[in-house]
């Protein structure tokens, strides 16, 4: 059941694409007949420092300019910025969490249990996957966005793999071309799958 | 209910500085003098690309700094084009020297602003310092909510600006406007053109025929009686605003006004805000409505000339008036507590609170506290 909005926050570092994945994310709530906001934390982009971007996608217009304080999904892309302060925020009340990681589930719950609060509270569901292998593998380059975009696509209760790769192919066909496109959209569709 | 008609191909989610970019291809101005700055640069970044691709044929000017971004916008619009341009902060303080000028010599321009603080110490991120440094000079200052508002004020105050013969800036958050992906419908571009139409200017250095003079040097004989008249200019702004809002209705199904009333009839309390905040105001009012709480907001949608009738009216019942203010006004009180206190008479039920100064988030949570009981 999706309540009034969802809200997801997606930290990554800069360079990762977490300003990307957040558009993306929106225009597929489009697709999906949302209405939706997105907007990166405005601070100075540096390449390879933490950056969260926010997403909401709602039933209602989204008047509030608020940073989202209490997200329903939280996408890392970068597994180095678990457990830090930002990353913690209200974390333990979210239903979703997907990381970008190579570690086994336990080596990462280990992680996440150092927050006290994390342990003794989330409900929610952790989902791992190896974007940035995945991507090298596909797309020849480590773009985990695509990746964590495609799996919280195919699990996520608002926008659909195909609401993705729709917007994926309105926006970047021009810009990098036929085969790069279609990589991209097989790094989305293999996520999910 | 899911409002959105997906295949509209007008509804779409866009970043306000993009959102200005259409606006401005749609409108195509003769001329565009333009320097980026942060947060303005998505704006002619986005309009430039139209510009290259063939989309509008407005001749951009280039040039080395704000000075001489609004200088040569100043001589463009004096030789008759239609003129529009965007800055922000250090930018309109760089173009200080000039921005009167385009006021004084009774020129149409558009400059959008992107608002931002003011440096000492640097800080590019929102407020409304920049739009209350130029406030007194003969600009009609408008102000957006949303990305929606701020495609649809770019419209407005080129109308207002060409039937007022003064220069319009509608101001727009920045980044929490600039740079945010909201929802927002389009008009058609044939609509568009037929709204803004063409712009024939009254007097112009290029006619040869009637020639006058701009910029002249005047003295203690005139100076003062051409200061005068500009004022009285200012005047005439509230008649054509409501003409050119009431237009432009009918064209978008859009009605704005000097101020939104948000459920203020029988409000206590009220906010008075202007800018994106007005948004997450609304979403405090509401929480607090539902705990039977009597709250409301005004928002200040028409900031100069400052409409102090209308807002007399819209807080005639409220008990107790928080003014928020975007901006320090060091050594006085603040602009727009003064503002609101001018019209209702009195400072008595007046509270000031000054906020987001360089970008400082607002939570709904803290309105709730400023204003719940």
């Amino acid at each position: 059941m999706l309540k009034e909005k969802y809200e997801i926050i997606v930290h990554g570092r800069g360079g990762q694409g977490a300003k990307t994945t957040a558009e993306l994310l929106a225009q597929a709530g489009l697709k999906a007949g949302k209405f939706v906001q997105a907007f990166p934390e405005f601070g100075p982009e540096r390449s390879g420092a933490p950056l969260r971007t926010f997403v909401r996608l709602a039933d209602k217009f989204i008047r509030s300019h608020e940073p989202i304080v209490s997200p329903d999904a939280v996408l890392i892309l970068d597994e180095s910025l678990l457990n830090t302060d930002k990353v913690n925020i209200n974390i333990d009340q979210a239903k979703l969490l997907i990381v970008n990681t190579t570690k086994s589930a336990e080596k990462i719950k280990e992680v996440l249990d150092k927050n006290d609060k994390f342990k003794n509270n989330f409900k929610g569901e952790i989902i791992l996957v190896d974007a940035s292998g995945i991507a090298k593998k596909i797309i020849g380059q480590n773009r985990p966005n695509t990746v964590i975009l495609g799996k919280f696509a195919a699990i996520n209760p608002v926008i659909t793999v195909e609401n993705v790769v729709s917007v994926f192919e309105d926006k970047y066909i021009k810009k990098i071309g036929e085969e790069m496109t279609e990589k991209n959209v097989e790094a989305i569709k293999s996520a999910g799958a | 209910m899911n409002q959105l008609n997906k295949t509209k191909k007008q509804d779409l989610a866009l970043t306000g500085g993009y959102a200005i970019g259409e606006a401005l291809r749609q409108i195509n101005p003769d001329v565009m003098a333009v320097y980026p700055i942060t947060p303005q640069t998505p704006i002619i970044a986005s309009f430039s690309k139209h510009v290259a691709d063939g989309e509008a044929d407005t001749k951009m000017i280039e040039v080395e700094s704000e000075h001489s971004a609004m200088s040569a916008c100043i001589g463009a619009s004096a030789s008759g084009a239609r003129v529009m341009t965007a800055s922000s902060s250090q930018g309109i303080m760089y173009m200080m020297e000039v921005i009167p000028v385009a006021a004084a010599m009774r020129l149409p321009i558009v400059m959008t602003v992107a608002n931002r603080a003011i440096s000492g110490t640097i800080n590019i991120h929102n407020d409304h310092s920049d739009a209350m440094a130029m406030r007194d000079f003969g600009w009609v200052q408008i102000f957006s909510e949303t990305v929606q508002e701020a495609y649809d004020d770019t419209f407005i105050a080129l109308r207002v600006a060409e039937k007022a013969k003064l220069p319009v800036a509608p101001n727009l958050d920045g980044f929490f406007i600039t740079h945010s992906v909201e929802n927002v419908k389009l008009l058609d571009d044939e609509v568009v053109k037929k709204f803004v139409g063409e712009y024939i200017p009254e007097k112009y250095l290029f006619d040869f025929e009637n020639p006058v003079t701009y910029g002249a040097l005047t003295l203690q004989n005139s100076y003062m009686e051409i200061r005068e008249e500009l004022g009285n200019a200012m005047g005439l702004v509230p008649n054509i605003f409501r003409e050119v809002t009431k237009e432009f209705a009918e064209i978008s199904g859009r009605q704005y006004d000097f101020v939104e009333e948000y459920k203020i009839e029988d409000a206590e309390r009220v906010i008075v805000a202007m800018g994106s905040t007005a948004g997450t105001i609304k979403e405090a009012v509401d929480n607090l409505r539902e705990q039977g709480e009597k709250v409301g907001l005004l928002k200040i949608k028409l900031f100069r000339p400052f409409p102090y009738e209308q807002v007399k009216k819209s807080l005639q019942n409220a008990q107790e008036i928080i003014v928020m203010d975007k901006n320090l006004s060091i050594g006085a009180k603040q602009v727009l507590e003064n503002d609101v206190v001018e019209s209702i008479g009195s400072s008595e039920k007046v509270r000031s609170m000054v906020y987001g100064l360089g970008g400082k988030e607002v939570f709904v949570k803290e309105i709730e506290e400023l204003i719940g009981s």
